[in-house]
């Protein structure tokens, strides 16, 4: 049962304590990282349309084009 | 709007709130009398494992939209439900795992209802995306995998009911019981973990439906641009197809 007191004859079980914390923050972390390669692979085939638009298109006025605040904020 | 300021405001709502429930955890927090320092374990662990389950059921609930609806959003929503669930739940297997090293000496106890319905819930829907990946037909995978996900998500209380009903009580249980519950002053870290675990569950969420619609949008505007033979088919894969067109 849990009991709020506070005692100076606990066990120390740091080790297991950070390895629990470690697990969860790494998780975290792997889901990110695989994340940023989406979004570095998703701005790669953004530019490569973009350069087919050009082709196709011919290369499109740089006042039709968003500021990069707003383009950021979309 | 994929990328707009709602997400950034969750995601920093998040970091926030996981931040808050983690410091007060390990600085205002008592010290557990029987568990000592390794009860902290339970402020990230039960979390996640609450949300887990809870967004299984979502995953459920979703896939009950799927099959009135037929829109692919829904499967899609579903889907990445399920598929951070698991992610999730992996989490809470490995540091339930570290706990249980720590308090009994065994990695795992096999007579334990909590530990074993968990193990039956997560291999249950291990088996989710791999029965996605052997349908070749989306249409009928779609709706296949809404129907595991009903008929999961409805196991799933099945958890929390094995919880309660378990005799041998060596799992330690955090909510109030009748016999006396979470102290006070462990009761704000551990519901702020608990919002904070929603909270990059759902932005967790949000990143990935952001991903996956940002994909097919991508293919629609490589397949308006350079044509049909520019955009590579879609090979086998267990990941639910959007719209394209």
């Amino acid at each position: 049962m849990i009991l709020a007191q506070t005692t100076s004859a606990l066990p120390d079980n740091t080790g297991y304590v950070a390895a629990a914390y470690l697990v969860f923050f790494a998780l975290v972390l792997i889901y990110v990282v695989i994340m940023a390669s989406k979004l570095a692979r998703f701005e790669r085939e953004l530019t490569e349309l973009n350069d087919v638009a050009d082709e196709r298109f011919g290369p499109s006025a740089p006042a039709a084009r968003p500021a990069p605040e707003e383009a950021a904020r979309r | 709007m994929l990328y707009g300021t709602r997400l950034r405001a969750l995601s920093i709502a998040t970091l926030v709130t996981m931040t808050a429930a983690l410091a007060l955890a390990f600085f205002y927090a008592p010290m557990d009398a029987d568990q000592g320092f390794m009860q902290k374990i339970f402020y990230i662990h039960v979390p996640m494992g609450i949300v887990a389950l809870c967004g299984f059921v979502w995953g459920g609930i979703n896939a009950i939209q799927h099959l009135r609806t037929r829109d692919a959003k829904y499967d899609l929503r579903s889907y990445v439900a399920i598929h951070l669930s698991l992610i999730l739940g992996a989490g809470v297997l490995v540091t339930g795992s570290i706990w249980a090293k720590a308090s009994w000496g065994h990695w795992w106890v096999w007579d334990e209802p909590t530990l074993v319905s968990f193990l039956i819930v997560f291999l249950l829907y291990a088996t989710y995306q791999p029965m996605r990946f052997s349908i070749e037909d989306r249409e009928k995978q779609a709706r296949y995998a809404s129907v595991f996900a009903i008929t999961a998500g409805a196991f799933v209380p099945l958890n929390f009911i094995a919880v309660r009903l378990a005799q041998a009580y060596t799992h330690p249980r955090v909510f109030a019981t009748a016999d006396g519950g979470l102290p006070a002053k462990m009761q704000l870290p551990f519901y702020l973990s608990l919002l904070g675990m929603t909270l990059l569950y759902i932005t967790l969420w949000r990143y990935e439906m952001a991903s996956k619609n940002t994909s097919a949008k991508l293919r629609a505007l490589r397949r308006k641009l350079a044509g049909d033979d520019a955009v590579a088919p879609v090979g086998r894969t267990a990941a639910p197809s959007l719209p394209t067109t």
